[in-house]
C-alpha cells in the first residue's frame, strides 16, 4: 500500500512537471509566431507607404526613372514572395537598399526636401525601418530563446515528442547592413 | 526577459513585505499610546488608513499624477516623431499594448511613465527634453521608461510609495498622541509608572525613527529600479551611447521642473529637484547619480549586451560588491549591439525640432491647423472651429473646419 501511493505520488510529479515543460515550450512558440506577425504587420505598413513615396517624387525628379523603378520592382518582389522567413527576409533587403538609394536621390532636389508631404512620408519610412529592425530584433531573441528550450535537456525529449520545430531566424544578408541596421535617411 | 520581472517580484514583495510590517508595528503602538490595550484598534486604523490609499493609488494614481504634472496627453498627428519612437520602443520590449503619450509643457528636460500594469501605463515627456534629445537620445529615454513599463515597477512603486506614506501619517499621528495624549497626562501625573515611561519613549523612538526607515527603503528600492531600467534600455535600443547621452543633457541642465515635488520627484527619470548635485549622502538619493549611470552605460559599448555585462560593469563602476541584477535573470542570452550610428545622423536640425514641438503643443491645446493657399497657416482656437475667418496675410476667407474630437 506504502509503495503504491509513493509510486503514484511519483508519477502525479513526473506527469505535473512534463505539463510544465509542454506548456512552456507552447507559450514560446507563441511568443516567436507572435513575434513574426508583428515584422509582417512592418513590411506591410513600408509596402503602404511606397506608392505614395514613388508618386512624391517622381512630381520632382522626373529624371530619376531608374531609381523609382527598382524601388517598385523591389516592393513587388517583396509582396509577391513566399511565406519563408529566408525568402522573405531576402526580398526585403532588396527593398531596404533600393530605398536608401531613393532617399539619396532625393537630396539633389531641394524643393522635394522641402515639401511637406516628402518629409512627412521620410519620417514614417525612417519609423517604419526602425520598427522593422526592433521586430526582427525581438523575432530573433524570441527565436533563439525557443530554440534553446527546444534542444536543451530534458525539455528537447518534450519538443522531439509533440514535434516542436526549431524557428528560423531573419537574418540580415550583407555585411554592410549588419554594421548599420538602424536606416536614417538623409 | 520573463526572469527579470519574475526576480523583480520576489525582491519587491519582500521590502513591501517588510514597509508592512513596520506599517503594522507603528499602528499597533499608536493604538497603544493613545489608549492602553487599544493596540488591535490602532492595527485596524493602520489598515483602514493603507487600503483607503492603495484603493486610490489603484484607481486613479496614474491620472491624479498626469494631472498633477499638467501633462496633455497627444495623438500621433500632434507629435509624429515622439509617436513613433514610443511605438519602435514598445516593438522592442515587446509590449503588447502602447501607453498613452503625454507632453508636459515645461522648459526642464525629464520624463516619466506611470500606470499600475502594461495595459494602462502612459510616459510622459516634457517640452524641454524633445527640444534638446535627438532622436537616438529620445530613444534611449524613452527606453527607459517602457523598462519601467515591462519590469512592473510603476506599480511597485506606487504601493511602496503608498505604504510609505501611511507610515509618515501614522507616525506624526503617534507623535501627537504621544505629546497631547492621555498617555503624556498619565505618566506625568502619576510620576512613578517606570514601566510606562519607559514604553512611552519606546513609542517616541518609533514615531520618530519608523518614517526615516520607511524612507530608506522606499529610496533604495527606487535606486535599484533606475539602474535595472537603463540596463534595460541599452538591450531594447542595443545602443547604450543614446541613454548615457541623454543622461548627460538631462543632468547637465540646471532648469527646475515646476510640476515635480518631493512625492513626484522618484518617478522622473533624472531627479527633477536637482538633488544629484554632491552634498547628499548615498541613502538618502532617489536617483542614482547621473555621471555614474552614464560611466556604466558608455562601459558597455563596443560587446555584446547582456544583463549579465551591466551587471558587471555596475560592480566595476561603483566598486559595489553586490550587482544590481538579480540572480536568475542574469544568465539570459548575450545580444548583438548595433554599431555607432554616426553613419545616419538626426537629420531634423534644432529649428524643426523647436517646430515640431511648438504645433504639438498648440494641438494638445485643442488648436487645429488650417493651411491657407498663400503659404500661412492659422491656428485656429477650439472656440472658433467652424466658423470663417479671414487669412491675416492675403484676407482670402477660409472656412474652419468643425471641432475635432480632442485628442
Amino acid at each position: 500500500m506504502g509503495i503504491l501511493l509513493v509510486l503514484v505520488a511519483a508519477a502525479a510529479v513526473a506527469a505535473l512537471w512534463l505539463v510544465g515543460i509542454f506548456n512552456g515550450l507552447v507559450g514560446l512558440r507563441n511568443a516567436v509566431r507572435n513575434a513574426w506577425s508583428q515584422i509582417d504587420v512592418q513590411l506591410k505598413r513600408r509596402h503602404d507607404l511606397i506608392p505614395n513615396l514613388v508618386e512624391t517624387v517622381g512630381g520632382y525628379a522626373k529624371h530619376e526613372r531608374e531609381t523609382l523603378d527598382a524601388v517598385v520592382r523591389a516592393r513587388q518582389q517583396a509582396i509577391q514572395v513566399s511565406d519563408s522567413v529566408v525568402d522573405k527576409a531576402q526580398a526585403e533587403n532588396l527593398l531596404s537598399q533600393t530605398l536608401r538609394s531613393l532617399f539619396a536621390v532625393a537630396e539633389a532636389y531641394p524643393d522635394l526636401k522641402a515639401n511637406q508631404n516628402f518629409l512627412g512620408l521620410q519620417e514614417e519610412l525612417t519609423s517604419t525601418e526602425n520598427k522593422i529592425s526592433f521586430a526582427r530584433q525581438y523575432y530573433n531573441d524570441s527565436a533563439m530563446t525557443y530554440n534553446n528550450k527546444t534542444e536543451m535537456f530534458p525539455s528537447n525529449l518534450v519538443a522531439g515528442l509533440f514535434r516542436f520545430e526549431r524557428a528560423e531566424f531573419f537574418e540580415v544578408e550583407e555585411p554592410a547592413e549588419r554594421k548599420v541596421p538602424q536606416v536614417r535617411f538623409s | 526577459m520573463w526572469e527579470l520581472i519574475r526576480a523583480n517580484r520576489r525582491r519587491t514583495a519582500l521590502l513591501v513585505g517588510l514597509l508592512a510590517a513596520l506599517l503594522l508595528v507603528v499602528g499597533w503602538s499608536v493604538g497603544e499610546v493613545v489608549a492602553p490595550g487599544a493596540g488591535a484598534g490602532g492595527l485596524v486604523v493602520a489598515l483602514l488608513l493603507w487600503a483607503g490609499m492603495t484603493a486610490a493609488a489603484w484607481f486613479a494614481g496614474d491620472r491624479l499624477l498626469l494631472a498633477a504634472s499638467r501633462a496633455r496627453r497627444i495623438c500621433k498627428a500632434d507629435h509624429p516623431v515622439l509617436w513613433n519612437v514610443v511605438e519602435e520602443m514598445c516593438i522592442a520590449a515587446g509590449l503588447s499594448r502602447m501607453p498613452e503619450v503625454y507632453i508636459i509643457d515645461e522648459a526642464a528636460p525629464n520624463a516619466f511613465a506611470t500606470g499600475r500594469s502594461p495595459e494602462r501605463s502612459a510616459v510622459a515627456v516634457t517640452a524641454g527634453l524633445l527640444e534638446r534629445l535627438d532622436r537616438d537620445e529620445l530613444q534611449g529615454v524613452v527606453a527607459h521608461e517602457l523598462g519601467h513599463i515591462k519590469n512592473r515597477d510603476v506599480l511597485y512603486m506606487t504601493m511602496a510609495g503608498v505604504m510609505l506614506g501611511a507610515v509618515v501619517l501614522l507616525a506624526d499621528l503617534g507623535r501627537r498622541a504621544l505629546w497631547h495624549g492621555p498617555a503624556m497626562r498619565r505618566t506625568s501625573s502619576r510620576r512613578g509608572g517606570g514601566s510606562e515611561a519607559a514604553l512611552w519613549l519606546l513609542g517616541l523612538a518609533l514615531a520618530v525613527l519608523a518614517p526615516i526607515l520607511a524612507r530608506l527603503m522606499y529610496l533604495a528600492l527606487s535606486r535599484r529600479r533606475e539602474y535595472l531600467a537603463d540596463a534595460c534600455a541599452a538591450l531594447y535600443t542595443r545602443y547604450p551611447e543614446g541613454l548615457a547621452s541623454a543622461l548627460e543633457t538631462i543632468a547637465g541642465h540646471r532648469e527646475p521642473l515646476w510640476a515635480a515635488n518631493r512625492a513626484t520627484a522618484p518617478l522622473y527619470i533624472v531627479n527633477p529637484l536637482g538633488a544629484d548635485a554632491a552634498g547628499r549622502s548615498a541613502w538618502t538619493r532617489t536617483h542614482p547619480p547621473t555621471a555614474e549611470r552614464a560611466r556604466i552605460l558608455r562601459s558597455l559599448a563596443g560587446g555584446t549586451l547582456s544583463l549579465e555585462r551591466y551587471d558587471d560593469a555596475f560592480r566595476r563602476v561603483t566598486q559595489r560588491p553586490v550587482g544590481i541584477v538579480p540572480r536568475g535573470a542574469r544568465r539570459a542570452p548575450e545580444l548583438e549591439p548595433v554599431a555607432a550610428r554616426t553613419a545616419h545622423p538626426d537629420v531634423r536640425s534644432h529649428p524643426t525640432r523647436v517646430r515640431e514641438l511648438t504645433d504639438a503643443l498648440w494641438r494638445a491645446q485643442g488648436y487645429d491647423f488650417l493651411p491657407c493657399a498663400c503659404g500661412a497657416t492659422l491656428k485656429v482656437p477650439p472656440a472658433r472651429a467652424g466658423e470663417a475667418l479671414a487669412c491675416p496675410r492675403c484676407a482670402t476667407t477660409l472656412r474652419a473646419p468643425a471641432a475635432s474630437s480632442p485628442a
